[in-house]
Formats: C-alpha cells, sequence, structure tokens
C-alpha cells in the first residue's frame, strides 16, 4: 500500500505508543476514564449521594479541559497519524468541553426535579465528549467515523431518556434512524474515497488530488456523501426534518446538547475535510454549500416563524444558525473558516443557555408553549433579563456574541464576493428577528396566568446560566482572544493548502 | 479632562443604569431620583460642548484600538452638528424622566434603566466616528426602545413595538452588509480614514457600487427619519409609547436618521447623493404635504403630533438634498427645533392623557378655562411647531426653503404650503382642545410639569431669536460636508438670475 506520509515518531514496528502520543489523546481518556467511573460509582451510590456523580463528571470535564491545553503545549501528530492536535482540534476540544460543562452543570437540578436516573446521564454526556472529541482531533477518515459513532450512540440515548415518555422515545427513534442512515452514507463516502486514494488520512487524499485530477468524479461523488452525513449531523438543509421533531422530544438539557455539541463536532470535521481537501479541488462543492447555505436559512427562519411550542421553534433556528456558518463556508477563505468556528463558539453558548433556560421552566417537558411564557418578565426577572440576553444574542443585536459572529461571517462572504448570499443571509437574521421577539413579546408584555407557579432558580443552574450569558457578552465585547484562536487554526490550515 | 468629556457622557448613563439595576424593585422615588440624577448630571456635563470653538473638523476625539481583527476602534469625537445634537438629547433625558414621573407606577426600576441605556445607545450615535461602533450605538437603542414601547406602551403597545423593531431591523442589516462592502474596498472602519481612502482613490468605488451602496445606507437612515413612504411605523409606534417614549422617540431617534443621511450618506457617496437628489427631495415633499394633510382630518392627538413630525422631518430632508449651504444648515436647525417643540408637544399631549386619559381631541374642548397655564403653554409651543418667527421652527425652515430656493425653486411652492397647512392643524388643534365650552374639570399645569416645560420653552424662544449661538458652528460643520465638488450647490446661478447680486462672470 502506497504510504503518503512515514509514520509519526514511532516506527511502524512500534506498538506501544509513547508519552507524548498519549497526552494527545488524553482529554478523550480522561473523558472515557471518568465517564465509566460514574456508571461503576452509579450502582454502589445511595440515591442521596447521586449528584455527587455530577461533580464528579464535571471535574472529569475541567480536567479534560486541562488536558487539551497540555496537548496543545506538545501538539503533533499521534497514533499513526491517524490524530493531529492542532490549533483547531484545541479550540473545538475546549469548545466541546465548555458546552459539555454548561450542559452537566445545568441538568443537576432538572434530572432531580423530574426524577430521571443521574448517573447514566452523565456517563452519556461524558462518552458522547470523548466520541466528539476524537472527531475534532482526527485526520483519518475511519477515525472520524469512529468518533462520530461514539457521540452519536450516546446521544441517541439520551435523546430518549424520558423513558416513560411517548415524545422522548420518538425523538429517540427518529433521531436513531435517520441518524445511522446518514452515517451510512458517510461511511460509503469514506469506501469511495478509499477506493480512489489507496488510504483514509486526509494527508493522502490531499497529495493524491494535488497529482492527479483524472479521478475527480469519483471523489467528488464521495465528497457529496460525507456532506450528506456530516449535513445531517449539523441539520443542514435538505437534510434538516428530523432537527425540531428531535428537540422538541428531547428532555430539554439533552436538546441544549443536541443543538451545540455534536454540531459544532461535526461542523469542525466539515470544516477540516473541507478546508484541508475539498475546496481547492472540486468546484461542484461551493455550490453545494452556496445553496446549502441559503436554503437552511430560509427553512428555519421561516419554518420558526409560525412555531408556538418554544423548543420546536429553537429546533428551526437551530437550522437557520446552520445555515449562516455554511455562509462562512461557502467563502472558502481562511477568514471565512475562522468566522465559523468564531460562530459555532458564540451559538453554543447561547444555544445551550436559551435552552437550559427552557428546561428550568418545563417541570416535566410540560409548559413548554409560548404562552406557558406569558408574564415571565414580572414573576422571575433574573431568569427573564437572562433569557433576554440569550434570544437578543441569537437575534444578532450588538455587544452579544450573536452579533459578532454574524459580522464575522458575513465579513468574510463580501470579502469572498458572495454579496448575494451576504445580503439574502443578513435579510434572513431580519426575519429571524420576528420569532425571537415574539418570545420576549410573551415574555414581558403579556401578564401572567393565574395558575403559573413561581420556582425558584437552583443554584447550579443559576451560575451556569450567568457563565453563558457572561461568555456571550465577552465574545459580544471582547471577542479578541477567541478570533485570534480561531484565526490561527484556520492559518494552520491555509499553510497545509499553500503547501500544495 | 475635557478631551474624556465624550467618554464621560457615554459612560455617566451607563453608570445609572448599572446603579438602577442594584436598587430595590419597591422604593419607587429613590430609583426616580435616582434616573433624574443621572440625567441632570450628564447634562451639565454635556454643558461645556456648547463652549467649543466653530471648527472644520472633529473635536474632542477619543481613538482606542478595540477588536483588532477586523481593526475596529472606539474612536469618538463630536462636530458643529453632532454636538448639538449630544446636547439635545442629555437636555431632553432629565425632561422625559420628569415627564415619566407618575406614569408609569409599575415596573419602574425597568423603565429608567431602560431609558438610561437608551440614553448611552442616542449619545453613542451621535458621537461614533467608526462605522461599527456607530452601528453598535445605532442598533443598542433599539432594543430599550422596543421595550419601552412594548412594556408600558398603549393599547396595541405589542404590535407597535414589533412592527418599529422589524422596520429598523430591516433597514439596518442593508446597512451592515454596505458596511462590511466599504470595509473590503478600503480596509478600515474608521470613518475619517475611510473617507480620506475613498477620496485619494476613487476607483475603489465604482459608480454602480457607489449607486447600491448608497441605497442600503438611504433606506436604513430613511426608515429612521422617517422619509414617505417609509413612515408607517412611526404614527403607531408614537400613538402606543409612554410620554417619555414618544418625546425621545421624536426629538432623538428621528434624529438619527436624518444626521447618518448627512454624516454618511451625503460625504460617502457623492455622485449618488447628486443623482438621487430630486427623487428623494420629491418623496420629502410628498411627506411634507401629506404628513400635513393627515393631521388636518386627525382625530387623535398623538397621531396628529407624529404625522406633524413626518411632515416636519421632510424639511430636514429637503434641506440635506438642497446640497447648498443654507439648506444643510437649516435642516441642522431644524433637526434641533424639531427636537425642542415636538418634544413639547408630546410631553403636552401626555399631560392631557394623564389627567382625562384620552387621546382623542373629541374628549377635551374648553380645557383653557380650568386650566389656563397648560393652554398658554400649549399655545407657545403649537406656534413654535407651526414656524412662528421669533420662535424656532421659523429659522430651520425659513432657511431649509431658501436653501431650496436656491438649487431649485420649483420645489419650493408646494413646501411652504406645508408651513401654511402646519400653522393651520396646529392652531385648530389648539381650538378644539382649549377653546370653547369646557367639556368638565381638568387640572391645571403642576410645578414639576412646568419644571419639564419651562426649559422647552425657553429653548424655543433662544433659538428663534438669537440663532447665532447654533449657525456658525453648524454652518462650519455642513461647509466640511459639502466640500467634494461634486456634491455642493453654488448659489450663485440663482442670485444672479434675480439680479440681487452683481458677479462679474
Amino acid at each position: 500500500m502506497w504510504n503518503p506520509l512515514p509514520y509519526g515518531r514511532g516506527s511502524v514496528l512500534q506498538t506501544m505508543p509513547d508519552s507524548v502520543q498519549l497526552l494527545r489523546i488524553l482529554p478523550e481518556v480522561l473523558l472515557s476514564v471518568f465517564g465509566t467511573l460514574v456508571m461503576v460509582l452509579d450502582a454502589v451510590a445511595s440515591e442521596r449521594r447521586k449528584h455527587w456523580l455530577g461533580i464528579l463528571s464535571l471535574a472529569g470535564i475541567y480536567g479534560a479541559a486541562v488536558a487539551a491545553l497540555a496537548a496543545y503545549a506538545n501538539s503533533g501528530p499521534a497514533f499513526h497519524d491517524m490524530i493531529a492536535v492542532d490549533a483547531a482540534a484545541t479550540f473545538f476540544r475546549l469548545l466541546l468541553l465548555a458546552i459539555g460543562f454548561l450542559v452537566v452543570l445545568g441538568s443537576m437540578s432538572y434530572l432531580k426535579r423530574d426524577h430521571l436516573p443521574q448517573g447514566e446521564y452523565y456517563a452519556l454526556v461524558l462518552f458522547s465528549l470523548a466520541g466528539q472529541g476524537l472527531m475534532v482531533s482526527s485526520v483519518e477518515l475511519i477515525m472520524i467515523f469512529l468518533g462520530l459513532e461514539i457521540s452519536s450512540l450516546s446521544t441517541y440515548v439520551l435523546a430518549g431518556y424520558r423513558r416513560d415518555d411517548a415524545r422522548s422515545g420518538e425523538s429517540a427513534l427518529k433521531y436513531f434512524f435517520l441518524g445511522s442512515f446518514a452515517t451510512a452514507f458517510l461511511l460509503y463516502g469514506v469506501a469511495l474515497i478509499y477506493g480512489e486514494v489507496g488510504s483514509t488520512k486526509l494527508a493522502a487524499v490531499r497529495q493524491f488530488l494535488a497529482k492527479d485530477t483524472s479521478g475527480g468524479t469519483l471523489l467528488a461523488v464521495a465528497a457529496g456523501l460525507l456532506f450528506v452525513g456530516l449535513g445531517f449531523k449539523v441539520s443542514a438543509a435538505p437534510f434538516q426534518i428530523w432537527t425540531p421533531d428531535v428537540y422538541q422530544g428531547a428532555p430539554s438539557p439533552v436538546a441544549a446538547f443536541l443543538s451545540t455539541g455534536p454540531k459544532a463536532a461535526a461542523f469542525a470535521v466539515l470544516l477540516r475535510v473541507s478546508f484541508t481537501v475539498l475546496t481547492p479541488s472540486i468546484s461542484a462543492w461551493n455550490w453545494v454549500l452556496w445553496m446549502s447555505a441559503l436554503l437552511s436559512m430560509t427553512i428555519g427562519n421561516f419554518g420558526a416563524l409560525v412555531q408556538t411550542n418554544v423548543k420546536r421553534l429553537l429546533g428551526y433556528s437551530s437550522i437557520a444558525h446552520a445555515g449562516y456558518i455554511l455562509v462562512a463556508f461557502a467563502s472558502r477563505t481562511e477568514i471565512g473558516a475562522a468566522a465559523a468556528m468564531f460562530y459555532l463558539a458564540a451559538y453554543g453558548f447561547m444555544n445551550v443557555g436559551a435552552f437550559l433556560v427552557v428546561s428550568h421552566l418545563s417541570a416535566g417537558e410540560q409548559h413548554v408553549t409560548l404562552d406557558d411564557y406569558a408574564g415571565l418578565g414580572r414573576r422571575q426577572p433574573a431568569l427573564a433579563a437572562l433569557l433576554a440576553i440569550f434570544l437578543l444574542s441569537l437575534v444578532g443585536i450588538p455587544l452579544t456574541g450573536g452579533f459578532f459572529g454574524k459580522f464575522y461571517i458575513f465579513r468574510a462572504a463580501i470579502n469572498a464576493d458572495l454579496i448575494g448570499l451576504a445580503v439574502l443571509g443578513l435579510l434572513n437574521s431580519a426575519v429571524a428577528a420576528y420569532y425571537y421577539l415574539k418570545i420576549l413579546v410573551v415574555v414581558y408584555m403579556h401578564e401572567p396566568r393565574d395558575d403559573s407557579r413561581v420556582e425558584p432558580l437552583p443554584a447550579g443552574l443559576a451560575v451556569t446560566l450567568v457563565l453563558a450569558a457572561a461568555a456571550v457578552f465577552l465574545l459580544g465585547i471582547f471577542p479578541g482572544t477567541a478570533l485570534d484562536f480561531a484565526t490561527r487554526s484556520a492559518a494552520g490550515w491555509s499553510t497545509v493548502l499553500s503547501a500544495r | 479632562m475635557r478631551e474624556a468629556l465624550l467618554n464621560v457622557l457615554l459612560l455617566l448613563p451607563f453608570v445609572g443604569f448599572l446603579v438602577l439595576l442594584a436598587l430595590p424593585r419597591r422604593d419607587h422615588g429613590l430609583i426616580r431620583f435616582t434616573a433624574l440624577f443621572f440625567t441632570l448630571a450628564t447634562f451639565l456635563l454635556s454643558l461645556p460642548l456648547a463652549r467649543i470653538p466653530a471648527a472644520a473638523g472633529f473635536q474632542l476625539e477619543t481613538s482606542i484600538a478595540w477588536i483588532a481583527t477586523p481593526p475596529i476602534r472606539y474612536h469618538v469625537g463630536v462636530d458643529g452638528i453632532s454636538l448639538w445634537l449630544v446636547l439635545l438629547t442629555t437636555f431632553l433625558m432629565p425632561i422625559a424622566v420628569l415627564a415619566s414621573w407618575k406614569h408609569p407606577a409599575d415596573r419602574v426600576k425597568e423603565f429608567f434603566a431602560f431609558l438610561l441605556l437608551l440614553e448611552v445607545g442616542m449619545i453613542g450615535v451621535f458621537v461614533a466616528l467608526d462605522l461599527f461602533l456607530f452601528y453598535v450605538f445605532w442598533e443598542v437603542t433599539l432594543v430599550p426602545m422596543y421595550f419601552l414601547i412594548g412594556v408600558w406602551g398603549h393599547e396595541r403597545r405589542i404590535y407597535a413595538a414589533v412592527k418599529f423593531f422589524l422596520y429598523t431591523m430591516a433597514g439596518s442589516v442593508l446597512m451592515l452588509a454596505a458596511i462590511l462592502w466599504l470595509y473590503n474596498v478600503t480596509n478600515t472602519l474608521d470613518f475619517p480614514e475611510m473617507l480620506l481612502r475613498l477620496q485619494r482613490n476613487p476607483a475603489l468605488m465604482p459608480g454602480s457600487a457607489q449607486f447600491l451602496l448608497f441605497l442600503a445606507f438611504f433606506v436604513a437612515f430613511a426608515i429612521k427619519v422617517p422619509l414617505f413612504p417609509f413612515h408607517t411605523w412611526l404614527p403607531d409606534a408614537h400613538v402606543e409609547a409612554p410620554t417619555a417614549g414618544s418625546i425621545l422617540l421624536a426629538a432623538v431617534l428621528l434624529k438619527m436618521g436624518a444626521y447618518g443621511l448627512l454624516r454618511f450618506c451625503l460625504p460617502l457617496f457623492p455622485q449618488a447623493s447628486r443623482e438621487m437628489g430630486p427623487a428623494i427631495s420629491l418623496l420629502a415633499i410628498i411627506g411634507i404635504v401629506y404628513g400635513a394633510l393627515v393631521c388636518l382630518v386627525q382625530p387623535n392627538m398623538k397621531k396628529l403630533v407624529a404625522y406633524s413630525s413626518v411632515s416636519h422631518m421632510g424639511f430636514v430632508v429637503l434641506g440635506i438634498f438642497s446640497f447648498t449651504q443654507i439648506g444643510a444648515d437649516g435642516a441642522v436647525y431644524q433637526m434641533l427645533s424639531h427636537g425642542i417643540s415636538t418634544g413639547a408637544l408630546f410631553l403636552l399631549v401626555g399631560m392631557l392623557y394623564e389627567r382625562r386619559h384620552s387621546l382623542e381631541i373629541s374628549a377635551y374642548g374648553g380645557a383653557a378655562t380650568p386650566a389656563p397655564g397648560l393652554a398658554a403653554v400649549f399655545l407657545i409651543t403649537s406656534l413654535a411647531s407651526g414656524g412662528l418667527p421669533a420662535l424656532n421652527g421659523f429659522v430651520g425652515e425659513f432657511l431649509v426653503l431658501q436653501g431650496t430656493a436656491e438649487a431649485d425653486f420649483r420645489y419650493v411652492v408646494p413646501a411652504a404650503l406645508g408651513v401654511i397647512l402646519a400653522a393651520w392643524y396646529l392652531l385648530s388643534l389648539y381650538q378644539r382642545v382649549f377653546l370653547g365650552e369646557p367639556a368638565g374639570e381638568l387640572a391645571d399645569i403642576t410645578g414639576r410639569e412646568l419644571a419639564a416645560a419651562l426649559p422647552l420653552l425657553v429653548m424655543m424662544v433662544w433659538m428663534g431669536v438669537y440663532s447665532q449661538t447654533f449657525l456658525p458652528k453648524i454652518s462650519a460643520a455642513t461647509n466640511r460636508i459639502l466640500e467634494p465638488i461634486e456634491l455642493r450647490v453654488e448659489s450663485a446661478p440663482l442670485r444672479s438670475r434675480f439680479g440681487t447680486t452683481d458677479h462679474a462672470r
């Protein structure tokens, strides 16, 4: 078999990876260890001590974040060039861990209140995070596929976590069937690439394309299949159908996770694949991205206009946000890649925040229609203000991360001469303002209904929401650090690009 | 210290906003006095602005790097136009607070917090010299006003608030696209720097692009002004807003649109502005006459004042797009004067509403008998708004008409009709509300209300009799805006046509 690159630090014969290679996947290792630990302890812990499992998971996530930074300090390839720790991988690892941290912290009171089993929940989130961490740091298609499967299997279970709720079951089933179907597409694409190139390493594919352009058709088909598989995960049109149903049925904190974590990881893969391998070679790819971006924004925003269920509304809105991110993809430039990464970060915090507010208000997944939010501004001013911050960020009002993300995305689009797409996208975001305002109208301008109870905000959730809101403002007012990191990651890819 | 004045003016209301959020919810008195304190302090601190000498360029500039990529700077500064608009804002804020002393009585803390946040946004719009920063403040004004209308407004408040938000948002996203395009060709978001680069290298912006970019900015500003036919959000927003919201909406937020036209549209896109000038002037005239005609048949007081704004703001646009020095001076003067007199009208209508809880003109009548003080204030304000000489409205409208005449005499005749109609509908409003048989008891103006109204009356007279306080600085700034050779209409041809001056040509 033709090997495009010499193996990493070790020789072919070396079977035991050295310590630096282990360090490079330490975050995923830690997450798996803590996940297993939580499962084991769950069996022995008494019901009253179960919340310690959540705290243990938080410690695991925190440790993984530290490990991710340590790995970044020793960046490079590992495991025969299947894993590569670079700026992009680290950016996404940290983002995913931050999302995971907020979701776990925000779920603790939810699980307790609705009497749901706690142990498996945390373990599943940790495993899912481990899978996503693999996805974002792999540079080999089979590894990417494995990471995707690890992540997906956990999220299928999480979506159906309310076992006795038919909607939750429906959500899980839909997610599972459509998800498996989409992954099959992805795998088929990988197979085609292997058939053509003789390797599943991204570097090999890139070198193959640089040398030989005759095999373009088969690889174009493969690229299309990859896009189907990943497009499903990020809920990009036309593969978005499942999104509102799944988010509506899944427990709210799980929806918070589903709409951000797996999405960010799939986008990371899409970014890596399209920027390092496919974009320079296949021109149809650009057209596909352009159409998908426009369709996602339009379907998402216009679909959300008529929703009365808040979770469904946020589901449609997440399709629209995938569309904005695809606008950045369509620009095919370094700033486009950086813009997409920045937007994913901003979107992660604001969407987790919004869904967690929903989770607090929907005991037993009841009370999730707009009318149930009437007078929230009067009953719980602090919670309503936090919700308003997340929603205004989703609208894209300045000084929030959502605005700066949009600014950066559309700047990339205009810079790449995609003026039509940028204008359509911006008009779309004006349409979107309507349905977010619809929530705010109900929250602040309708009188509370008589039967509405005031449930105090649990401390853990309060901390989570304040952290998410702080992140939203931080990204909106001082975007420098995150932006530099994203730009550095994208620059890493473009040196790869120019090298060919 | 003086150099940092603008930063202080932006910071102080924001500090007030934070302080208000920290105050106990139930202590309404404390909340009101805190809001009054911060708005008054901001006003007093802003007074030195009036003593800035007339100069062409921007003054009191602060420019600090904010975001590295794209290079966004916190760049603020004022010139002879914006300094008056800032003063107008800080001057009206304590009045708006006084106007809200009794109403709303519900969620008082949030109300005043939003008012102060709105002040930050409004001042920011007028002082921002970085396009990104300008856009940030432009959008920041949207949120508090949305809540002010939507939470504390009248019956159809939600409809009005959402309409207000969406109209502005739809216009401003196009402006954002244009800003991004400009950044893309000039590589800067700093306004003076961008202008310089565009002037040095006109090839950066080809004619067709200039036209589209002009439209993108223009629509955003025209919605805000509001120029006919983009005005339909205004009557709804005004009628439904609480008194303070109406005052600030009419007096300051509308000026943001006109200010944007003058500050950004004309200098950035001189050719497109000139080409579109006649069409825009036509829209302005339609607005002037249409607004005035609607006022004549309007049974609702607030709606009447709102449509009179459409009419009066038409003069502002007409003056700007006359491209003459006098016209532009008049436009700015009219902006300030409209802010004072329409602000006062909304204040007075608010007082009437607090007394009888009706905005219908027919619910009143003969109010001058039980409330002579209120009637007197109302009469002076109506006359000022209608353009009686020696009061503020006259100066601006006269200058605008003179400038328009220099540019194209055909526009003056229908525009002057607007002045006549204004006197008609305002006096008829006064007559129907205050004269005739008294329709019941009506309390006269109180000390607090007089404290709110009196400064406005003083300004009306001041601006009417001594325009020299304001005009030299305004002229210096408008002169600079009209500097590009392709923009200015020279006044000489008209004068020589009428033989008043004898230039050797």
